[in-house]
Formats: structure tokens, C-alpha cells, sequence
């Protein structure tokens, strides 16, 4: 396993686009998110909304950045070839992905917090704020909702082994639900939506306020989004077992 | 002797490179890969499938089948006000002062008096009983002046300010043929010609006589909005009747219930009038307008919302024109293609137009069927479908197939220039959807929420926008009520240009670079 690590961190080390996505996944969130936070009007009373949740609308956009490193990261692995070299060396097929999930987690996680802290201090909201539980809460689970973004991109482009249908299904996958529970009118059947939803339920993590009101709970909504990435990780991972590379 | 050996020449004709050609190539290497064309089949279907499951969802109390009444024009409208009436035959007119115009709202916990800027209150010209019938009317409002109103959509203003004791305002319509004329006046002595309403075919026996009616007010939060019922209440002074007018007596009724955008209070839970002296004390609520978009249509879907799963089929098809110029190049037939037709900007406009028509077409027909068959749908389940004139609806449906083209050529384009499925695929799909998440998800402030939907290529969105504006209808017209920052074909245009842009770097890239 240690060898398996030790390659896929090479890998993707020596990849010049990982450098260039993880710092554009950087940019584009907190940008995203110093943009939506001037725009949102505060008076004395309080902010329109929940003020960490705004600054950091960007891991929405982020996100996409995440998922086209970790779809390429199994994907072109198919489309030069290097596969067959991969499996060859570990012959425990499932380990493959396994040692890819946990460099992509180190990885992207790292960028997330670089991204997130960016986030919350480009929202005017500094360090004092860090220390209550809930920004807390918020900021730790954006982090580990890009984490488990790539797990989710993944998990589906070992299933499909493309980097086109991995990407398409995966941003799929995050932004249709919301436009769909838009135009839902049958409430009970809206809040099912969200609780099940990847990223509506995993985005819950960012909520500091009126948690009674919120159709999941924060980490319960995480939880959600760490399930469908183990079931897209998982079925790779049988998949990859099961085919001929 | 000799013998001469003629060199073997091909009877095959020459070889062309026309366009039409090089068309035919491009459209081959489209319908000979099994998971493109079938993976357009599948877009179009998702298009259907999750249109009809976002519109199937649970139902509503509303009687099954009922819709929204229709207007002479085909638009959905609101035809709901306390009329007190007599019949008229022939040519005829009616004239009455309005001397006050107040009402009563609905608080949190009390009920205290204010009137709905547009609350209405004067004499109309009707052709029935039934909702959605020709009319033409003159009214006070509180908020709006003296104003004309006929047909449902249209509106001119009268005389401005406030009904008051000290300043009545006299109202009067006249009916010669199939015209009304509507007049006022602040004295009742001299008058001013508001407007003519043309009303062609109209019957030759009307209801006619006094009507009041208010839509509820509406609040605008962060969160969406919220509606608060009022009720307005007019007196009138002796109406002045000249021509065919039945001998009856005056008869009230409430027509149609208060409507989409009106209701009744706690207390006030009907309609009204009582006789002071000659004069009339009407007290009404609904309204007699249009039906808009967002709050103030109610529960009820409009055909953008049946076409919900245009971003499944957006997704799907972005995938595959990615790939259509993507998959040349892993697999190095780029290299073919540009032998064979050295001209490389040609090679990307047959490009362009293959993925455009293909997508285009696949679009069209999948926003047709789920209009077709979610619409019956979800009339049986009790919700009102928003009907639209056909010239509107046939504009949204081709309009959705142009706006999936124009994302697929954008897709092309971007594709050429990254020569990356990933990348692109990731950029189109996001600076498409989730401008329009934002936008449209009532977390932006109304100013930068209509920003993103003017400059992003989300703008094209626009083109699938149903609902009309009027400017004499209360509402919040925001993105979150489905009202776009840009007019359909602008908002179209937004993504074109976009796509053209992308277009004209790939095909300089294409010349410049190698293969």
C-alpha cells in the first residue's frame, strides 16, 4: 500500500494541471465568495442571510475545479494507456483507487482550507469569528465537503472510465437537484429532495443559523454526501475488480 | 509490330472537397458513433423524463382540470371582482362619480384600513357573466389615477391623484357598436376622452354597471415574498344610465372567487353592496388583470417549469459536442481531417453546424413532448397550467433547442481551444447552471442576481421565460419569480455571443497551431 501511495502521489505530483487546478480552485472560490458577500446588504440589524454561509457560496464553483482533478486523475490514466501499468505493478486492483482517494483527500483538502480561510477572511469575517462553533463548524465542513466532492468525481470516473461522461455525470449529479427542487411545489416532496440531494445535504454543512429550519441537520446533510461518494467509490471499485482494464 | 499497354486510369470521378462534402464527413463520424447519437437520444429523453418527474410531484386541493381563465388574447388572466350589474341592449352609456376609495388589510394580528396602489373601483362594460369575457372599464385606483382598462392587457391612464370627499372623480364608458369610450372628469362638467376600447364582435347585450375589486399586496423579502390579502371598499354616487338598460333591479354578485392575486380578510370574508340613498357602497376583492409569473400566480405551473429537465439534456449534450472534437484528438483522426480539408476553419464550421442541428432538433422534440404530455398531467393532479398565446409557446420550445445548440457550439468551440474533455465539460456546464442557481435561487440581492443572468452565458435562459410583465400588475418581477433581467432574444443572444466569441478563437487556435 505504502509503494501504491507513494506512486499516486508521484503521479499527480508531476502532473503539471494538478498545480494549475488546485490553485484555480482556489481562486474562483474565493472569488465567488468575495463577490456574493459585497454584493449582500448589511445594516445594523444584521446581513440578508447567514454571513459565513454567503462567503462561501464559492465552493459551489470550486467544486468543478475539484472534480475535473479527480476525474483526470483515474481517467487519463485510461485514455494513454497507463492502466495497464498501474494494475500490473499493484495487482490488488481496489488499492489503486484507494491509494488515489486518499492522496486526492490530502491534496484537495489542503487547497479547501487555503480556499475556505481565503473565503471567510475576504467576507470580513476574521479570526474572531473562527473561534465560535458554528463558523467553526461551517469552514471545517467545507473542507471536507471538497474533499468528499473528489472522492464522489472519483469514484464515478473509475465506474465510467472516461473523462467526458465522469465529468458530465458528476456536475450533473451537483447542480441539477438544486434547479429541480426549484420548481417542485409539493413541499414534503422539496425537503425529501434536500435531504438527499449531494450538494444541497452537503452544502447544509455551511449553515450557522435556524438549523431547526434547515430540511437536514449539518452533519447528518454531510453524511449524506460521503454516502453517495462511498457508493460512487465503491462501485469503481468493484468495477475495476470485475473488467478487463 | 507493337504492341502499346494503356496505363490502367480509375473511372471513378474526382474527388470533391466542397462543403457539402466535408458536411456529409462530419455528420457520418456523428451518426457512425453508437454512444453519441444514442447519448443524444438519452438527452432528449432526460429532458422528458425529469421534466415529468419535477412537475409530477404530489398534487394540489384545486378540482382537478380547472385552469386558469383564459382572455380574448389566449393570456391566463385574473377575472375576479364584486360587480353590481343590470343588462344593456344596444348602444347605451353610464356615468357615476366615485367619491371614496378606502379598504382594509391584513395585518399580523389586527386588520387596519390602506388600500392595494391598484385597487380598482368604477364602471365596466362586460360581455358575460363568464370569466375571461371581453370587457372594457374606466376605474379610479388609489395609487394610479384614473385609468382605462379593457381586454385584460390593456391599460391608459386618466386623470392622476387620489379619490377624495373634496375631489371625486367622475367615471363614464359609452358603448356605440363595438367601441366603448371611456371618459372622466374631476367635476362631472367637463370631460376628458380617456381612451377607445375596440371590442370586435362584442354581443349585443351586456352586463354592465359598477364593479370593486384588490389584489392583496404584495411584500418583497429576502426570501421570496409574501402576499397580505386587502379589500377595498368605493361609494358611488347616483349612476346616470342612458340607452337600452334592463328595468331590474340592481343585482350584486362576486364573480369568480378573488383570483390568483386576491383575497378576502378574516373578516371581510365576501363581497358586498348596500344602497345609501341613490348612491351604491361596493366592497370587493380579486382583480381584473393578467396573470403574472412568481408570487403572484400561486400554485400552478408555467411551461418553463415543464422544461426543467432542459438541464439534464444541457449536461448530456455538452458532453457529447465536447467529444465530438475532443475525441479527435485522443484518437489522432484530427490529423485526417485536416488533410483532407486543408482548410481548417471550414472543418470547424461543419463541425458547428452537425452538433448545432443535431442538438438543436434533439432539443426541440424533447421540450415538445413533455410540454404535451406534462401539461394534461399535471392538470389531472389539481395544479393550473399558465397558458401562454401559441406564438409564445412555439418561441419558448424552438427557443430551448436554440439555447442547447448554441451551449453545444460553445462547448465545440472550447473544446478545440482546451482539446480537454474535462476542463471544458467543467466550464460550460458551470458558468451555465449555476449562474442561473444563483440567480434564481433569491440568496443575491435583486441587483447582482440580474447582473449574473445579463452577463453569463445563463442569460440565454431568458428565451424560455413565459411569463409576461405588465407594468399595471403588482408584483415582484426578480429572477426568483422567473422574470429575466433580459428580453428573451437578448438573453439568447448573450449566449450566442458567447459561443461566436469561443468560435472565432478556436478557428484562429485551429489555423495557428499544430495538430
Amino acid at each position: 500500500m505504502r509503494q501504491a501511495l507513494n506512486a499516486e502521489w508521484t503521479k499527480l505530483r508531476t502532473e503539471t494541471s494538478t498545480l494549475w487546478l488546485l490553485l484555480g480552485a482556489v481562486i474562483v472560490t474565493v472569488a465567488l465568495g468575495a463577490g456574493v458577500t459585497s454584493s449582500i446588504m448589511c445594516d445594523a440589524r444584521g446581513c440578508a442571510g447567514d454571513p459565513t454561509e454567503l462567503s462561501l457560496t464559492g465552493i459551489m464553483l470550486g467544486q468543478a475545479v475539484i472534480a475535473i482533478l479527480a476525474v483526470t486523475a483515474i481517467s487519463s490514466e485510461y485514455s494513454t494507456g497507463m492502466i495497464r501499468t498501474t494494475i500490473t505493478l499493484v495487482p490488488r486492483r481496489p488499492a489503486v483507487p484507494a491509494a488515489k482517494a486518499v492522496v486526492l483527500v490530502c491534496v484537495v483538502a489542503a487547497a479547501s482550507a487555503i480556499a475556505v480561510l481565503g473565503s471567510l477572511i475576504a467576507g470580513r469575517y476574521i479570526l474572531p469569528g473562527l473561534a465560535d462553533g458554528p463558523t467553526l463548524r461551517a469552514a471545517l465542513g467545507s473542507v471536507l465537503y471538497m474533499a468528499l466532492i473528489a472522492l464522489l468525481s472519483l469514484g464515478a470516473a473509475t465506474a465510467v472510465r472516461d473523462s467526458a461522461t465522469g465529468t458530465g455525470i458528476v456536475l450533473g449529479l451537483l447542480y441539477l437537484f438544486p434547479v429541480l427542487i426549484k420548481v417542485i411545489k409539493d413541499p414534503q416532496w422539496q425537503r425529501h429532495l434536500q435531504q438527499i440531494a449531494p450538494m444541497p445535504a452537503g452544502l447544509a454543512i455551511q449553515a450557522t443559523g435556524n438549523l431547526q429550519h434547515l430540511p437536514i441537520s449539518p452533519w447528518a446533510g454531510l453524511g449524506v454526501l460521503a454516502a453517495w461518494a462511498a457508493a460512487a467509490l465503491l462501485l469503481g471499485g468493484l468495477l475495476l475488480q470485475l473488467r478487463d482494464a | 509490330m507493337t504492341s502499346t499497354m494503356t496505363p490502367y486510369r480509375s473511372q471513378a470521378g474526382p474527388g470533391r472537397d466542397g462543403f457539402r462534402q466535408l458536411l456529409g464527413a462530419e455528420w457520418t463520424k456523428f451518426r457512425t458513433v453508437r454512444g453519441w447519437w444514442a447519448g443524444m437520444a438519452c438527452a432528449a429523453l432526460a429532458v422528458v423524463l425529469v421534466g415529468l418527474l419535477g412537475t409530477a410531484a404530489g398534487s394540489h386541493s384545486g378540482s382537478a382540470g380547472a385552469g386558469f381563465p383564459a382572455g380574448p388574447g389566449g393570456e391566463a388572466v385574473n377575472d375576479s371582482f364584486f360587480f353590481v350589474h343590470r343588462t344593456l341592449t344596444g348602444n347605451g352609456s353610464i356615468t357615476v362619480p366615485v367619491t371614496s376609495l378606502t379598504g382594509v388589510i391584513d395585518g399580523q394580528s389586527r386588520e387596519y384600513s390602506g388600500t392595494q396602489p391598484w385597487a380598482k373601483a368604477g364602471v365596466i362594460m362586460k360581455e358575460s357573466l363568464s370569466q375571461g369575457s371581453p370587457y372594457a372599464a374606466v376605474m379610479a385606483t388609489p395609487g394610479h389615477g384614473v385609468r382605462m382598462q379593457y381586454d385584460y392587457t390593456q391599460d391608459i391612464a386618466g386623470i392622476p391623484g387620489a379619490v377624495t370627499a373634496a375631489a371625486p372623480r367622475w367615471l363614464r364608458l359609452v358603448r356605440s357598436g363595438d367601441t366603448i369610450t371611456g371618459y372622466d372628469s374631476a367635476g362631472g362638467t367637463s370631460w376628458t376622452l380617456i381612451g377607445t376600447a375596440r371590442l370586435p364582435g362584442l354581443a349585443s347585450t351586456v352586463q354592465a354597471g359598477l364593479f370593486v375589486t384588490s389584489p392583496s399586496i404584495i411584500q418583497d423579502s429576502n426570501k421570496g415574498g409574501g402576499t397580505v390579502p386587502a379589500v377595498a371598499t368605493a361609494h358611488f354616487s347616483q349612476p346616470g344610465l342612458v340607452g337600452g338598460w334592463s328595468q331590474q333591479a340592481w343585482t350584486g354578485q362576486q364573480l369568480g372567487g378573488a383570483g390568483t392575486s386576491g383575497s378576502y380578510t378574516d373578516n371581510i370574508t365576501t363581497g358586498q353592496f348596500t344602497r345609501s340613498g341613490t348612491g351604491f357602497t361596493v366592497t370587493g376583492a380579486g382583480d381584473i388583470a393578467p396573470i403574472v409569473g412568481g408570487i403572484a400566480m400561486g400554485p400552478g405551473y408555467t411551461l418553463e417549469n415543464f422544461l426543467v429537465g432542459v438541464f439534464a439534456g444541457l449536461v448530456a449534450m455538452i458532453v457529447i459536442a465536447t467529444l465530438f472534437i475532443t475525441g479527435e484528438y485522443r484518437r489522432r483522426l484530427i490529423h485526417t481531417t485536416l488533410t483532407v480539408s486543408p482548410r481548417r476553419g471550414r472543418v470547424l464550421i461543419a463541425k458547428a453546424l452537425v452538433i448545432g442541428s443535431v442538438t438543436f432538433a434533439a432539443g426541440l422534440a424533447g421540450a415538445a413532448v413533455v410540454v404535451l404530455l406534462g401539461q394534461p398531467h399535471a392538470r389531472a393532479d389539481g395544479f393550473p397550467t399558465f397558458t401562454v398565446p401559441p406564438l409564445t409557446e412555439l418561441r419558448v420550445l424552438a427557443g430551448t433547442g436554440l439555447l442547447l445548440a448554441a451551449a453545444a457550439v460553445f462547448a465545440l468551440a472550447l473544446g478545440v481551444i482546451l482539446r480537454r474533455s474535462a476542463p471544458v465539460i467543467a466550464i460550460v456546464v458551470a458558468i451555465t447552471v449555476l449562474p442561473y442557481i444563483l440567480g434564481t435561487a433569491g440568496v443575491l440581492p435583486a441587483g447582482p442576481a440580474e447582473w449574473l443572468l445579463r452577463v453569463t452565458p445563463a442569460a440565454g435562459f431568458a428565451i424560455q421565460q413565459s411569463v409576461p410583465f405588465y407594468q399595471q400588475v403588482m408584483n415582484i418581477y426578480t429572477p426568483p419569480n422567473g422574470y429575466y433581467p433580459l428580453a428573451p432574444w437578448a438573453g439568447l443572444a448573450v449566449l450566442c455571443g458567447y459561443a461566436l466569441l469561443a468560435l472565432a478563437v478556436a478557428a484562429t487556435l485551429l489555423r495557428r497551431r499544430d495538430a
